[in-house]
This record gives structure tokens, C-alpha cells and sequence, in this order.
């Protein structure tokens, strides 16, 4: 393998069809003859459908049906949990019955000739309800909390520890729901050939939205086809299958046609997951030279009431730091809202920012400068598994970052540095997220043409899964990328776990790996048993392949190409290969990705507008495939951090549940301008145990840590200490 | 404007690039969902619905213009221009998209069509514009992906290239 494509910066492959506009998304398939679907979404927030009027509408231009819980097929929703589902619960079943959970539900679906129709159609489509007060506020101290499963963790005594340290802090932090509010709305076509289904639909878990649709509708998987090749981001919300894929495939049934149904910007806020509003405690004790002696993380996540979705807001507190007494506890408010889903750095980057902005808090309190106060409580080892960690560079992060950042120049002092009239302020905070990794299968074809095809049924929402998987089979089978075509996006393609949770790359990476090991062993034995070549009857272990050429060790001739072995039989090679972790290394370390974030803002003291001036990220992440596509999700995972921070924030009316702020105005997001200078760099890190290519992946650790760097360098500058994200110019004010 | 019904459909003549398209449609339809469903010209797309997010925007007469907040009977006898008509030919790229390739001023692609639009537009009217003058142009587009800090790069050198070419050619 001495033609080396991991690590170098190729270009996108799949550049060329983003710039031309020939890339297809969801929406941009189209079938012959194809109707046109719009939901109706409820307008109370809990009760029961009482009235629809829908003799009137079914006659309006170009409608063809007019589907409620009146005239829906009944479906048999057979059970099905994918990875993704929450573990407690079921999904919602759409129009089988006539019951409200949550304001956005759809209770209708409007099909016709053409998309105006369908519009307006729906539009007029007039319900009446039997409505009752939903409780959507979760602050609300009356609604219960449940314990969901293994959700609490402890060692030591953390509530003795942290009430008798001679220095404690004990604060509460608050983080407002979020929705992922990728540029692209999701979508579905729908398309029945007898009780065969096609979905061209917008999905990060092809597979898995090809077995529950299929479970829905009572189907063999295998009758069920997802094609989804390009996604317009998703940073979660494509993760589950949500009610419109159910809905655009049985109006599809019910009509007899090929359904489109996209949802609107608006729908979006209604039912395809958020990032839940966490309330939580931090406490902390340390002894006067900042050896942590207790912590306790306590968080809340909202649910919806059907199921309880659960994500790692308090785990990595358990490891991060070393501390003999650490108590974790987790819990669920149910609401009568949607159920939530995972958002990018989903648990992680909520239950850091309160993690770290008690860090930063706890320096000022100790007068020790807080990288200082992280490296004295840098742990050996996993504390709560106690077991090594697999790769561990958080403190050559915080050097390196510190470095290209200039923290060097940052004096202790809230208020201490200005520009001008702005107040400067400097902050740093971890990131982490752990290394994971799910069995995944690839194949890879080799053809008489020199090509070779290699198929997974993956995603691409934008990290370059095409780019970077294109240079693992180009490592591994010693060609040049460009003789390498990836396929993806196919669920008949062999089987992947979700895009998501970082774990593409080191799933379906390993994957390809093992396919192209397995592509070359049948090449060369094809080659050993063909009389006619220079390898015939050699032994496989005297054989070595280099740059796609097949020799015997040591042997100078050109030997021989694949195309050159294939040509002699006319048959092309075909081999699969899957991977997963081996549960033995899988119980011996803990395997997690770290990073230090530095963020420096401006702050007019006045009128209190905060200004993100830089930020800076150091991450250990194993190996680096591609640095260009690395960087370029880093700088994306920051300005999310950004949009967290200081912007990002859905606002339900406390009276039906309704999104106030369900549109792109108003749902603020960070702009260009809003976008400082942003820096990404990565250390050296070999991970020899996480997985063959040793790396930990970046999605989600891009976007964990930014928001509180953000917060603590806003502490820095004004003295003012927000611990409610996001942070609104009155919290800096009223200092 | 001849007075229109809503009931029926009405004529609309234009040029989409560099082509006649005559098409009959619903006075309340969007230039968008004639370009995406009724012409196929999917390039265009739509994120927010409002003129918000720039994903849909296209040239009318030169300048830029959200194709989701333009009715398609507003483009009689206009010249409009989508993402598709960039590239010289199917084989070259514009010296913009070259750019945007190269220095992956895209990641999932979808906001890149409507940006490039804007882009392409903008370097035309000046070509001169500087980091600022493209940060402050690009502010009327979301991404959600990159950061941003690419897509200024990529355009900032697809206006440095375009320059040289003025000058060679001059």
C-alpha cells in the first residue's frame, strides 16, 4: 500500500454535481403522473378531533382525496425499535385515531393533481377540536419526573464530599429546545408496485427507515427500497423515520398513485425531533489547590408522552475529570409535546456546557487559571469504568490550542481587557464525545475497466462520506481515487448503522476496509490459479500487493494490475466485507474523542451586544482522513456552537404547545456576518484500539465545547456569569 | 397585467436560459415551483419559504432574486437564470464553481446553488469586491454546515481569477 490516500486533502468528489445543480435531493425526484400530498397539522396542542369538514374540500380543483382518521387505512404497525427509537415508548401512529398529543400532530393529509391544489385544499380544510390545556413547560415543577433506565451512576459520596469541601460551588444552568433546521426540508416520494414500496426520501438511517416502514405497513423488509443519495444536512433530524414517511406512503396506497409530499419549514418544528430543553445542577468541591473532591450532575431532559427519549446529558461527567466521588442523575419530564430526537453532539454538548461553565466558575473562585485547574484534575484512566482509555490528548489539545489561540496574553481579571470601549473576554471549555462504532458491511466490485465500484448503504448529509470513504478503498486497494467509484444511499446496498453519532467513518470506513482486503485475497487466488500468469501456483504468502499491482515478495517485474487478472477471466471481482468492534478491546478501554475550544468575544458595554470575534479548536480525534473535510466540519460544528450560544432557541406558547418561532426568521441562526475567524487543528493521536483505522470521529465533538468557551469568555469580559443559553444581551446588562 | 382569474390558468412567456419557455399557469404559483415541477429544473432549491435562507435564488434580468417570493407571471418577458445555466458547458465549470469545488466552499451543497446565484451576480456588477463586500452580500444566505469561512475563501478567489482574466483579455 504504498499509494497513500488517507490524510490527503482531496477535493469532493461529489463537488462537480453540488455546483451544477445536478445533485438530487428528496424533493428533486419526481415520478410521471405523480400527485402531490400537503399535511394538515393539528392547531391545539391536546384533545380529540371532534368535526372535519371534508366534503367540501374533496370537491375543490384537482383534489383527489382527503385523508383523517375517518377513511385511513388502518395500519398494522407491527413492533419495531431500531437503534434509533427511544428504548421506553411507541411511535406515533398517524390518522388511526381521532386523539391529539401535541400541536403540529397531523391529522389530515390533502392529496391532489398538482401542488397548488393540494395547498389551497388544505388550507380550507376546516376541523373542529374538543381541546385541552396541554403542559409544554418544562420548568413547571408540578410535572413529574421519571427515571429512565441505567440513567443515574455514582461512586464515592459526592453529596458529603462536594458539602465539606473547603471550596464548593452549586448552580443551575438552562438550555433552550433547539431544532436542527438544516437548509434542506424533509422530504418523500412514494411509489407502490403491488405491495412493493419505493421511497425516494430524505433519511441519515436508509435501512432502518426500510424496516419500519416496512413493519408499519405489515411488509417484508425486502419489498421496501430507500433511495435517498444526496441529504441537504440533517445533523439529526433525518436519524428516525418520522409520520410523514408513513403518511406520503399510505396516501400513496390509499390513492393508488406515487405520492410527493415535502413538509413545510414550519412542519419542521412540528415532528421530526429537537434538541430538548435540559434544566441542570452542577456542584462542585475542590480543595484550595483544585483537586476536585466531589461533583454532582443532576439533568432533565423534556420527553414527549408516547416516548421517552433519552440522551447522554450527564455521562461524560462520570469520566472526564478525576474526582473520587462523582454522582450522575438523569430524568424525564413528559410532555405533551413531540417526542425529541438527537441533535448534533446530541447529551454532550448540553451536559458540557453546565459542566464546564462550573469549571470556569470554580477557577475564578480558586484564582487558578482554568486550563491550569483542568490539568490538575486530568484523570489516568477512566475513573467511572475504571479502565484505560483507549487514546487520551486533552492536554496537548489545551497546549496546542492555547498556543495558536493566545491565551498566553489573557489577563485573569473579568473586565481586564478592552478594545477600545469593548470589553474583551477570553474562555476556554473540553469537548468530548466518545468513539463509536457499529457493525457496518460494504462490497466492493472490481471491474474488467480498472474501476472499482464500492457500495454501502450510507449517507452523505454533507461531512464528505463520498470523499472520504472514495480514499479507504484507494488505500486499500492501491489505486488512485479516481479509478474508485463510491455508491451510497441505497437501502438494497449492503447494510450500515446510522449517519450519525460519528461513527460513519470508523463503521462503514472499517467496513470498505475489509472488503478491499477481501476484493484482494480473490484477485490474487484467481491470479495464483491462472496458468497463464507470472504468480501461478505461488504461495498467497509470498505474494504482496503495491499500488494495486500483484507480485512475488522482492519481485521487480510490473506484476500484475487487477484489470490485467480480471482481463484474463472477463469476470469481475466481486467481495463483501463487514466489521464491527471486537468486544474484548470493546470492554477494555474507554474510547472517547477530546478537544479544548478557546473563544475570544466583544462585548459593547453599553448596549451589551456580543460579538464572537475568534475561536479556535484543538481536537484529539485519531487519525484524520481528509483535512480539508475535517476542518470544514469543525468550523460548521462551531458556528452551531455559536447558533447555541447566542441564538438558537424554539419558544412554545405555554397555552397550546404552538412554536411561536416555527420559520426561519425568527428561529435565528448564525449569518455570515456573525461568523468570526474560525480555526480548527488537530493533534497527532494514534489510537491503535478503537478501530483498524483509528479514528474517533468529528461530527459531533465539532459543535461540544464552543458554547461554553462562548460563555466563559462572556464571564471574562463582563464579570456576569449566564448560565441560561442562549445568552441575550439583557443577561450581560443587568450586570 | 391583464386582470387574471383564479380559476384558470394563464400564459407566461420568458426566457430561462437563454431558452423560450412559454408554460400555462395559476396566477398564486411561485417561480420556484414552475422551475422545480413543472419545467424540472430541481437545481433551485427551497428551504424556507420566505425569502429568509437564499436557497432558491435565482438571476431575473441579471439580478438576484428569491424565487420562492416571485410569482412566475412576474418573469414575462424577463430573462431568468438558474444554477443550471452556470457552467459554459456541461463540461467546464465557471470559473466561480470551479472555485467553489476547490476550495470546498460546500458541504452538503444544498444552500451552494442560490449562493453561487448571488455570487455570480454580484462579481458581474463588482468586480472589485472585497472579503467585506462578499461577507456582507453572502449575509443573505444561510449554511448550516460549513462556517461559512469557505465560501468567502472560494469566492474571494473566483473574483481574483475573473480579474486576471479581464486583464488578459483587455
Amino acid at each position: 500500500m504504498n499509494v497513500s490516500s488517507i490524510g490527503k486533502p482531496l477535493t469532493r468528489v461529489d463537488g462537480r454535481a453540488k455546483v451544477t445543480g445536478t445533485a438530487r435531493y428528496a424533493a428533486d425526484f419526481n415520478q410521471p403522473g405523480q400527485l402531490y400530498a400537503v399535511i394538515v397539522s393539528a392547531t391545539v396542542g391536546l384533545g380529540r378531533v371532534t368535526e372535519i369538514a371534508s366534503t367540501e374540500v374533496e370537491r375543490m380543483p384537482g383534489v383527489v382525496a382527503v385523508i383523517t382518521h375517518r377513511n385511513a387505512q388502518k395500519l398494522p404497525y407491527l413492533p419495531h425499535k431500531g437503534v434509533i427509537d427511544p428504548a421506553v415508548g411507541e411511535r406515533l401512529h398517524v390518522l388511526q385515531d381521532d386523539q391529539v398529543h401535541f400541536y403540529g400532530q397531523p391529522v389530515a393529509i390533502v392529496v391532489a393533481d398538482n401542488l397548488d391544489h393540494a395547498e389551497r385544499a388544505a388550507a380550507a380544510l376546516r376541523i373542529t377540536y374538543a381541546a385541552r390545556r396541554p403542559l409544554v413547560d418544562h420548568a413547571d415543577r408540578t410535572i413529574e419526573r421519571i427515571a429512565p433506565k441505567s440513567a443515574d451512576g455514582s461512586r464515592g459520596d459526592a453529596d458529603v464530599a462536594v458539602t465539606q469541601a473547603p471550596v464548593m460551588i452549586d448552580e443551575a444552568y438552562e438550555i433552550a429546545r433547539e431544532n436542527h433546521n438544516p437548509m434542506e426540508p424533509h422530504a418523500t416520494t412514494a411509489a407502490w408496485s403491488g405491495d412493493r414500496l419505493t421511497l425516494w426520501s430524505k433519511s441519515q438511517y436508509l435501512v432502518n427507515e426500510q424496516a419500519e416502514i416496512a413493519a408499519v405497513f405489515g411488509l417484508p423488509v425486502e419489498n421496501v427500497e430507500v433511495i435517498c443519495p444526496f441529504i441537504g444536512g440533517a445533523f439529526g433530524t433525518s436519524l428516525r423515520t418520522w409520520p410523514h414517511v408513513t403518511l406520503a406512503a399510505l396516501a400513496a396506497r390509499q390513492t393508488g398513485r406515487t405520492v410527493k409530499l415535502v413538509l413545510s419549514r414550519k412542519q419542521m418544528f412540528f415532528t421530526t425531533g429537537h434538541r430538548p430543553r435540559t434544566l441542570q445542577r452542577i456542584a462542585l468541591g475542590a480543595t484550595p489547590d483544585g483537586k476536585l473532591t466531589g461533583v454532582i450532575h443532576e439533568g432533565t431532559g423534556e420527553t414527549s408522552r408516547y416516548e421517552q427519549f433519552t440522551e447522554a446529558l450527564t455521562a461524560a461527567t462520570a469520566y472526564l475529570y478525576s474526582c473520587p466521588n462523582v454522582r450522575t442523575q438523569y430524568r424525564l419530564a413528559q410532555l405533551d409535546t413531540s417526542t425529541p430526537n438527537h441533535m448534533r453532539g446530541p447529551g454532550e454538548a448540553s451536559g458540557i456546557f453546565a459542566l464546564e461553565s462550573a469549571m470556569d466558575e470554580l477557577s475564578y473562585k480558586l484564582g487558578i487559571d482554568p486550563i491550569e485547574l483542568r490539568r490538575r484534575n486530568e484523570p489516568r484512566r477512566d475513573e467511572a469504568e475504571n479502565k484505560p482509555f483507549s487514546s487520551r490528548s486533552l492536554m496537548q489539545c489545551y497546549e496546542l490550542g492555547s498556543e495558536r489561540f493566545g491565551w498566553a496574553r489573557r489577563t485573569p481579571e473579568p473586565r481586564s481587557m478592552r478594545d477600545g470601549r469593548l470589553l474583551i473576554g477570553l474562555g476556554a471549555a473540553t469537548a468530548t464525545y466518545p468513539a463509536y462504532h457499529a457493525p457496518a458491511s460494504a462490497r466492493v466490485r472490481l471491474l474488467a475497466d480498472g474501476l472499482a465500484e464500492v457500495e454501502a448503504a450510507a449517507s452523505d448529509m454533507g461531512p464528505g462520506t463520498y470523499t472520504s470513504m472514495t480514499q479507504v478503498a484507494a488505500e486499500f486497494l492501491g489505486l488512485p481515487p479516481e479509478q474508485v467509484r463510491f455508491r451510497l444511499g441505497q437501502s438494497a446496498y449492503p447494510q450500515t448503522p446510522s449517519h450519525g453519532g460519528s461513527w460513519t467513518m470508523a463503521s462503514v470506513g472499517s467496513a470498505i476496509r475489509a472488503a478491499c482486503v477481501e476484493a484482494q485475497a480473490q484477485a490474487a487466488s484467481r491470479a495464483v490459479a491462472d496458468s497463464g500468469s507470472p504468480v501461478f501456483e505461488a504461495s498467497v504468502d509470498d505474494l504482496e500487493w503495491s499500488e494495486g499491482r500483484l507480485r512475488r515478495r522482492g519481485d521487480a517485474s510490473p506484476g500484475m494490475s487487477y484489470r490485467d487478472i480480471i482481463a484474463r477471466t472477463g469476470t469481475p471481482v466481486e467481495a463483501e466485507g463487514s466489521a464491527q468492534r471486537d468486544p474484548e478491546v470493546a470492554e477494555g478501554y474507554s474510547m472517547h474523542s477530546f478537544g479544548a475550544v478557546f473563544a475570544e468575544v466583544a462585548i459593547d458595554p453599553d448596549v451589551g451586544t456580543i460579538r464572537v470575534r475568534r475561536i479556535v479548536g484543538a481536537y484529539g480525534i485519531g487519525r484524520v482522513v481528509n483535512p480539508l473535510l475535517a476542518r470544514s466540519q469543525c468550523t460548521g460544528g462551531m458556528i452551531g456552537g455559536i447558533g447555541m450560544a447566542l441564538m438558537e432557541r424554539t419558544v412554545l406558547d405555554p397555552r397550546d404547545g404552538r412554536p411561536v418561532n416555527a420559520h426561519m426568521a425568527d428561529y435565528l441562526m448564525p449569518v455570515n456576518l456573525d461568523v468570526p475567524k474560525l480555526e480548527a487543528y488537530f493533534v497527532d493521536e494514534v489510537d491503535p484500539h478503537v478501530n483498524p483505522l483509528g479514528v474517533k470521529g468529528l461530527g459531533e465533538i465539532a459543535l461540544v465545547g464552543t458554547a461554553p468557551a462562548i460563555a466563559n469568555a462572556v464571564f471574562h469580559a463582563t464579570g456576569r456569569r449566564v448560565r441560561s443559553l442562549p445568552i441575550h444581551i439583557e443577561d450581560v446588562l443587568t450586570a | 397585467m391583464p386582470r387574471m382569474n383564479a380559476a384558470r390558468k394563464h400564459p407566461v412567456e420568458f426566457t430561462l436560459n437563454g431558452r423560450t419557455v412559454r408554460a400555462e399557469v395559476e396566477n398564486r404559483m411561485l417561480l420556484s415551483d414552475l422551475l422545480r415541477h413543472e419545467i424540472g429544473l430541481t437545481g433551485t432549491h427551497v428551504g424556507c419559504e420566505h425569502g429568509v435562507c437564499g436557497a432558491c435564488t435565482v438571476q431575473i434580468d441579471g439580478r438576484p432574486a428569491r424565487a420562492c417570493l416571485t410569482l412566475a407571471q412576474q418573469v414575462r418577458g424577463s430573462d431568468v437564470r438558474t444554477v443550471e445555466a452556470l457552467a459554459p458547458d456541461p463540461a467546464v465549470l465557471s470559473p466561480l464553481q470551479a472555485a467553489f469545488r476547490r476550495h470546498h466552499g460546500l458541504q452538503c451543497g444544498f444552500c451552494t446553488p442560490g449562493i453561487l446565484m448571488s455570487l455570480d451576480a454580484l462579481l458581474r456588477e463588482r468586480p472589485d469586491a472585497d472579503r467585506e463586500d462578499i461577507r456582507e452580500h453572502l449575509s443573505g444566505h444561510l449554511c448550516r454546515c460549513t462556517g461559512y469561512a469557505t465560501i468567502v475563501e472560494a469566492a474571494l478567489a473566483a473574483a481574483e481569477e475573473q480579474r486576471k482574466e479581464e486583464t488578459t483579455n483587455a
